[in-house]
């Protein structure tokens, strides 16, 4: 075997027991890790059910009443309204914990408390919206 | 990883120099979708219900009609930004990435085209 040879099964080895970073379980569950995780987890939810409802509602409306009423049908039903709470929610949260990105990505907002108050502020407002747009929702 | 040796040149590891765009995307589509998904959130919560007839008549005029091709075209713009992070994070395996960010740029495309569609033919009363 070529030096260069004994050189890249050395490099393949050392890719399979190279020392991987301490996940969730290691660390201690606070405020940022938890906002950081939802951010990435709305963000998903949003991209991934969010979207589909947004294609199926403009796609009933625009194939006609009897498509339309079928999406009324299942999002007024009560698995319909928790999905779409949950998506209400998801939206807040994930633009709460978007604008605060903004925020850390022009080098502010790192000292401990403050961190960890704008992070725990970011579920409170979420969830305060999400309550505001429900109300208006079924006061009409 | 090729951090900047001959041998990691030679085999392209190391900094790709693009991925700073897809970073400035994210933000920027972000402060897009921001401004368009709020409009149409009040949009929708002032009107009286959102039954088929009000929803069509709603959508047919120019204006919400822009914001929501804007809101789709930003949004899945917006996802895809994000999910390809997503799968740079948790796929590592070179082809199964590939794949995923083949898939991921399908279905946006897809999307978008679908939500584009429907759009522009109710606004344009078909």
């Amino acid at each position: 075997m070529g030096i260069f040879a004994k050189m890249a099964s050395a490099n393949k080895v050392g890719a399979r027991n190279r020392p991987l970073s301490p996940h969730l379980q290691i660390w201690r569950w606070g405020p940022a890790m938890l906002v950081s995780i939802l951010h990435r987890v709305t963000g998903g939810g949003l991209s991934v059910v969010g979207l589909a409802v947004l294609l199926w509602w403009l796609g009933a409306l625009a194939s006609g009443p009897a498509a339309y009423a079928t999406f009324s049908a299942v999002m007024g039903a009560w698995y319909g309204k928790v999905v779409l709470v949950g998506l209400t929610w998801a939206f807040f949260q994930h633009l709460c914990t978007g604008l605060r990105h903004f925020v850390l990505d022009m080098g502010a907002g790192y000292e401990l408390e403050s961190n960890a108050r704008w992070s725990v502020l970011t579920i409170v407002i979420s969830v305060v919206l999400t309550a505001g747009v429900w109300a208006c929702i079924l006061a009409r | 990883m090729g951090n900047g040796t001959s041998i990691g040149r030679v085999r392209g590891l190391g900094s790709a120099h693009s991925g700073a765009s897809n970073w400035l995307q994210e933000r920027l589509t972000g402060i897009a979708s921001l401004v368009v998904s709020l409009y149409l959130l009040f949009s929708l919560l002032m009107m009286p219900s959102i039954n088929y007839l009000t929803v069509r008549a709603w959508l047919v005029h120019p204006l919400p009609a822009t914001a929501m091709v804007l809101f789709v075209i930003v949004n899945f713009w917006h996802a895809r930004s994000g999910l390809l992070v997503v799968i740079e994070d948790y796929v590592h395996e070179a082809g199964s990435a590939f794949a995923a960010r083949a898939a991921l740029n399908f279905v946006a495309f897809g999307g978008a085209a679908f939500g584009i569609l429907t759009t522009v033919r109710l606004a344009l009363g078909a």
